[in-house]
């Protein structure tokens, strides 16, 4: 490659051919600059390290070159072609395999061990022979043979860290990319995952792996390492000219030498000062008795007992999931323990209790600030929560910003900071009311080197200078060497709590790594060899994957129907996994279709009316008498005066309110005219004042016409003609008939629209949405994927409303079932895919909650016809109901269900629904993103 | 329970959706533009009624009666023959139509009574039972039109005065429109409450809150308070702006009796979303819920059709939903101007249910923390 040589690149001693170049590479994520001008060429078919802290840039450079991420300046080359081209992305992509950061994150946790490899497999279209013996060589190489069906979720976290890697290895990738896999895992595991890469690369030399990592002595062991900072690349070259160059012992040291000046200032070497053994300091300010903790048939933390005394920093190491937080849980209150006890300053843990609560700091695991206020918002609700006294609070927060280094950045949000300053933040936090005891659960993890020893400075001026007690969990051992005295823990219990310098002493180990893993690895030895299995490699099964590639060079085909099914079948498995959903989207419905079937009545009826009778005659009580004979109103007490009508006509008792006016029937015997009755109508709901005024002139006219007859006769009323009314298709005039098909449309709309909306959108929140990204499959290919079982899912729901319809609410199908269930399918692949459209444009779950409730229910509920007929709505309304899909299946439910009708009668509806599915499916295709940006 | 710590918790929650601008848009949109198209696509009670006519006499009444049916309450009539007409029918296109008979005005004059037929599609109850009558009395009163000067005066002089009070017109729009700023309450205030309080439980702050001297009241209280705020002034802004600025919908009633009405609905509704997000727990469970919760209270609380109509035992059910007191009490206080006196029972139904949904949903709300 063209680019210069960064100050002081020292190239290997044999040119390689480079896998990877960047040139001029800039990347930024709104106002942060992640990657700035990064020039660097990564040699083939060896280990390279790219080493620094959390926030300078490495994982961006990893997804850039992974080509999940979308270029923004600069060119990538990536095995001989630019990234940037869709055309060679595809070509390359079953050559390259990513492992995003984060425990388990493209993993999917419902699903089983085999599942989660046998996804991946399909992905890449292996035959199912093929991915049988892929998997269970695989497995058996990472140790993971005997949980096949354990759930991805309930491994620990070395374990999803190794089952990450069969998935992203099930391909044979020539090069390898793995974001932090070690992070947050316990030495022991740690070295197993190394022992298996090893093996891998012995097995296929050929094969290129790129790795992040915090770890400094991880990156001791690789072939080549870059050093970044600050997005911008600090050095290159193996470990040994590293170390040469910087005339430094360890990597750790050597990166703070690469660091630029400024950055340097006040970096010193940590040294905490021994504890003073003073007078009243054997106070014991946390005591763990049998500290028990039960979830159903699970023991998360099995009898720990231990003491700390005022103002110790106390260390608690142990791997993923060993009961480290669930112990500090309980020490907070936050979880009651099932048995033991907690004591805080010698009195027990009440989580009622909320004194306790102040005098302690808590930082848990993750970020759980608000991220949506600023640094000096968050310190302030703080305070404020912790009842500081208001005149107090501002000279806090200034104190606190200046001691945690966070003047610069008081005003910015969480979100855009760096990790090492958002700990620092926590850390500021927990402090702000000035607790006796800090609770601190892994606070260091993912921070660079430098930050990390400002955190420990801050620490032990807590400790030895404000005699804070500190408790601390870690993974880093040159971190649990700084703490007086640390425990390990492993599968809920405590295996050692002694000094640093003791636990080395007494197992003989150079280094307290060491010593752990020795004690590890006898604790494993005791509790049964089933539960942690060695990863040491089988000999025997090591040829295997050294075979060729069986993925065909060339471009992979537009469409492959094996990927669209491994995400089917994916996705019906998690809905399989998930019973609550499916059953709440088909019982639901039919609850929903009973509720609404009933519940919606448009025949008007049971209306209140009153007379006000001014006249009181035979003839006037006649006329009240026949309102009175009608089915559709229920008389109440007569009005006393206009002062009651009107009273009584605001409070809603009366619908209707008839004045007949004195000398009624004096001037109706005697034909004088014209005399007027009034009625009044409450006119707050149209729809029923309409009706009202219906009925109301009916039952004048027959008045009128009976009463006619009776004065002059019949021949007077010999009717000039006669209006027959056929009400047709419903004769009896009944709503449920009316409503029934008109209800599984609007059901068939939103429930699947709403899931298959959740199901895109939770994937993008939760983060497996990488693994779309980074494998080689379509945008089609994927939205078609997730969308099929929701069609099963809805097929059934379909089946159900109209079984539901004909044998429970008696509505009659009368016309073609075939036709009906036709237009159904088509139906429920458009209200499917609306959900797909609205998850290529939304990101968070809530948005998507409400923007599919806001863009189905109003529609299908307004504007399709349920109701008032689409032809006579107005404006906006009227043009979303010609398009809406619903619109057309109401015309088609109500045809084959009350109007006999079949194909060829609503061939004018079907051609809507036809075109709608691959209307919004394009959309949803070309709106969603293969990349990140 | 500490005040402040409801109020500093409650700025948070505002703070939070602040920076949130999709969710301000929706609510911005949701208030405004949702209304007004609504609003202004409800038709009139009968408006471009599509009706044809089977003309097989070919008179001058015939073509009188025809030429009676015009917009906007019908379409101009279509002429087509009987064998259309079924086709028509069963493809939706028509609601009405007439056949006019042969000989129709020869047997008329006759005194033979002829028989007009008027098929109307029931299964568009709206429109059969109104357009039904319309059609009836424009037959009527065009026939017996022509028959003057044939016949003397026969009927019975008593006119029957017909008023609409509170909406003398009758405009649907009216209506639709302050129902659909019901709905938008209802919808915004669940999603808000409960989407906010899976978010923090998601993100794990909540365990963070739940290490401070927090108690879940307050938690929860300050969830009510913020995200009840935020609707109520769009409601306020959405009645006067839209309904009454820009919809010219005149609002009889106080306004403050109206507010104070939807406060305490917001109190109950704010209170269902948290009981809602403390029994789904995952935002697709969440998302179910809350179409089976919001489907039924926007159809059944008396805002779409009638509750008189409904059956007993539906309209007895909805008594348990605020919303159906709320209806009552908006078309009480907005359309007919009724006071305190007359929706009082509406105010303190609407208490009791908040007051019961809040004691449920902290009574959850605790062991959902766990």
């Amino acid at each position: 490659m063209t680019g210069p040589d960064l100050d002081g690149q020292t190239e290997g001693a044999e040119p390689r051919p480079n896998v990877v170049t960047l040139a001029g590479v800039s990347l930024r994520y709104g106002k942060t600059q992640a990657l700035r001008d990064v020039t660097l060429d990564i040699p083939a078919g060896c280990m390279v390290g790219l080493i620094g802290p959390d926030g300078v840039g490495k994982s961006s450079l990893l997804s850039l070159v992974a080509g999940v991420h979308v270029m923004q300046s600069g060119k990538v080359q990536v095995l001989g072609g630019d990234i940037a081209s869709r055309r060679h992305r595809d070509l390359i992509c079953p050559r390259i395999a990513y492992m995003p950061q984060g425990l388990g994150k493209n993993l999917y946790p419902t699903l089983s061990v085999t599942e989660n490899v046998d996804f991946f497999a399909r992905l890449f279209g292996q035959d199912r022979d093929e991915r049988k013996r892929r998997i269970d060589d695989l497995l058996r190489r990472t140790g993971l043979s005997p949980f096949p069906d354990r759930p991805a979720g309930k491994l620990s976290g070395g374990m999803k860290q190794k089952l990450g890697l069969c998935c992203a290895l099930v391909h044979d990738p020539d090069l390898l990319i793995l974001d932090e896999p070690t992070t947050g895992v316990d030495p022991l595991s740690r070295r197993q995952f190394w022992e298996l890469i090893d093996h891998i690369r012995s097995d296929r030399p050929a094969m290129s792996v790129i790795v992040a990592t915090a770890y400094m002595e991880e990156a001791e062991r690789f072939d080549w390492l870059v050093a970044m900072d600050g997005g911008r690349v600090l050095a290159t070259g193996s470990p040994a000219e590293l170390l040469a160059k910087t005339q430094t012992k360890n990597l750790d040291a050597a990166f703070v030498a690469l660091l630029p000046e400024e950055k340097r200032q006040g970096h010193e070497t940590l040294v905490i000062p021994p504890r003073v053994e003073a007078d009243g300091q054997d106070e014991i300010a946390i005591e763990a008795e049998n500290l028990t903790m039960r979830f159903g048939d699970f023991t998360a933390v099995d009898t720990v007992s231990f003491r700390i005394r005022k103002g110790e920093i106390f260390g608690f190491l142990g791997s993923n999931g060993c009961g480290k937080t669930t112990t500090m849980k309980m020490l907070t209150g936050l979880l009651a323990a099932t048995e033991g006890t907690a004591r805080l300053f010698g009195n027990p843990v009440d989580p009622k209790d909320m004194d306790v609560r102040r005098k302690v700091g808590y930082m848990s695991q993750a970020f759980s600030l608000y991220s949506e206020l600023t640094v000096r918002q968050n310190l302030d609700l703080h305070a404020r929560l912790f009842r500081m006294e208001p005149d107090r609070i501002g000279p806090r927060i200034e104190e606190m910003l200046k001691r945690f280094d966070l003047t610069q950045v008081v005003d910015s949000l969480p979100d855009a900071l760096p990790l090492g300053i958002r700990q620092r933040l926590s850390l500021a936090v927990a402090m702000i009311h000035g607790p006796d005891i800090l609770i601190l659960d892994e606070p260091t993890s993912g921070v660079d080197p430098v930050a990390r020893d400002g955190f420990w400075q801050i620490l032990a001026d807590l400790s030895r200078k404000d005699n804070v007690t500190i408790f601390v969990s870690t993974h880093f051992m040159n971190e649990a060497e700084l703490c007086d005295r640390i425990s390990l823990m492993h599968a809920g219990k405590v295996l050692v709590s002694d000094t640093p310098k003791a636990i080395i002493e007494q197992r003989q180990a150079a280094t307290l790594e060491e010593a752990f893993i020795a004690h590890l690895e006898e604790a494993i030895g005791q509790t049964a060899t089933a539960a942690q299995p060695q990863a040491v490699v089988d000999p025997a099964a090591e040829s295997e994957i050294a075979e060729p590639s069986a993925t065909p060079a060339g471009r992979p085909p537009f469409f492959d129907i094996r990927r669209m099914l491994a995400y089917s079948q994916r996705e019906a498995l998690e809905l399989k996994r998930d019973p609550i959903r499916a059953t709440l989207a088909i019982i639901g419905s039919v609850i929903l279709m009973f509720v609404i079937g009933y519940g919606i009545n448009l025949d008007v009826d049971n209306l209140t009316y009153a007379v006000l009778d001014r006249d009181d005659t035979t003839v006037s009580r006649d006329y009240a008498l026949q309102i009175a004979g009608s089915r559709y109103f229920i008389e109440k007490p007569p009005i006393r005066d206009y002062q009651d009508l009107d009273q009584r006509m605001r409070s809603g008792e009366l619908s209707l309110a008839i004045e007949i006016p004195p000398g009624f029937g004096r001037d109706v015997a005697r034909g004088q005219g014209p005399v007027e009755i009034a009625a009044w109508i409450d006119g707050a709901m149209p729809t029923r004042a309409e009706t009202v005024r219906g009925y109301v002139q009916g039952i004048h006219s027959a008045w009128l016409t009976q009463k006619t007859r009776e004065l002059k006769g019949d021949a007077a009323t010999k009717g000039d003609f006669n209006l027959a009314i056929r009400y047709r298709y419903n004769p009896s005039i009944e709503s449920l008939i009316a409503m029934v098909p008109a209800v599984i449309p609007l059901l068939l709309m939103m429930i699947p629209a709403m899931l298959t909306a959740l199901s895109v959108v939770r994937e993008k929140e939760l983060g497996s949405i990488l693994n779309f990204y980074a494998t080689p499959v379509t945008r089609l290919e994927f939205l078609l994927g997730k969308q099929f079982p929701y069609i099963v899912l809805a097929i059934l729901n379909y089946l159900m409303l109209v079984a539901f319809a004909v044998f429970v609410f008696r509505v009659p199908l009368t016309g073609s079932f075939l036709a009906l269930t036709v237009a159904a399918v088509l139906y429920v692949l458009s209200s499917t895919a609306m959900g797909l459209l609205i998850s290529s444009f939304i990101k968070s779950q809530i948005a998507a909650i409400f923007a599919t409730a806001l863009i189905t229910l109003i529609p299908a509920v307004q504007y399709s016809g349920m109701i008032d007929p689409v032809s006579s709505l107005q404006g906006g309304g009227a043009l979303i109901g010609q398009i809406y899909p619903t619109t057309y299946f109401v015309t088609i439910a109500r045809g084959t269900f009350s109007k006999a009708l079949d194909f060829g009668d609503l061939a004018g509806s079907f051609l809507p629904l036809l075109l709608a599915v691959p209307v919004l499916l394009g959309l949803g295709t070309i709106l969603l993103k293969k990349q990140a940006s | 329970m500490r005040i402040a710590n409801i109020v500093e918790l409650g700025i948070k929650e505002l703070w939070g959706l602040a920076r949130d601008p999709v969710m301000l848009i929706l609510i911005v949109y949701s208030f405004t533009l949702q209304i007004y198209t609504a609003s202004s696509a409800q038709p009139e009670s009968l408006n471009n009624a599509a009706i044809a006519v089977v003309d097989e006499d070919q008179s001058p009444v015939s073509s009188r009666i025809l030429t009676a049916f015009y917009p906007p309450y019908f379409v101009t009539p279509k002429l087509v023959s009987q064998y259309d007409m079924d086709r028509r029918m069963d493809a939706g296109l028509d609601t009405f139509v007439l056949d006019i008979p042969p000989d129709f005005q020869r047997d008329l004059l006759a005194g033979r009574s002829p028989t007009i037929q008027l098929n109307i599609d029931a299964t568009r109850m709206t429109q059969a039972f109104t357009g039904g009558n319309y059609v009836q009395s424009i037959v009527s009163g065009q026939v017996s039109e022509f028959l003057q000067g044939y016949r003397g005066e026969s009927e019975l002089p008593v006119d029957l005065v017909l008023r609409s009070r509170f909406n003398q017109e009758l405009d649907k729009g009216w209506f639709g429109a302050i129902n659909e700023v019901i709905s938008a309450v209802t919808m915004l205030s669940i999603i808000l409450t409960g989407a906010a309080l899976i978010r923090e439980r998601e993100h794990g702050t909540i365990e963070h809150l739940l290490a401070m001297p927090v108690t879940p009241v307050e938690i929860m209280l300050s969830k009510i308070w913020s995200m009840g705020l935020v609707v109520l002034v769009a409601t306020i802004v959405s009645i006067v702006v839209v309904v009454q600025g820009v919809l010219h919908v005149p609002v009889q009633g106080s306004l403050a009796l109206f507010l104070l009405g939807a406060a305490l609905q917001l109190f109950a509704t704010t209170c269902i979303g948290i009981s809602l997000a403390v029994v789904a727990g995952t935002m697709p469970q969440f998302g179910l819920l809350l179409i089976l919760i919001l489907l039924p209270l926007q159809v059944l609380s008396g805002g779409m059709t009638p509750r008189e109509s409904m059956p007993e035992i539906i309209q007895n059910i909805m008594l348990i939903a605020p919303n159906t007191h709320f209806v009552i009490l908006a078309q009480a206080v907005l359309f007919r101007g009724a006071g305190l006196s007359v929706v009082w029972p509406q105010l303190v139904a609407l208490l009791t249910i908040g007051g019961v949904l809040f004691v449920f949903s902290l009574q959850r709300f605790r062991t959902f923390l766990r």
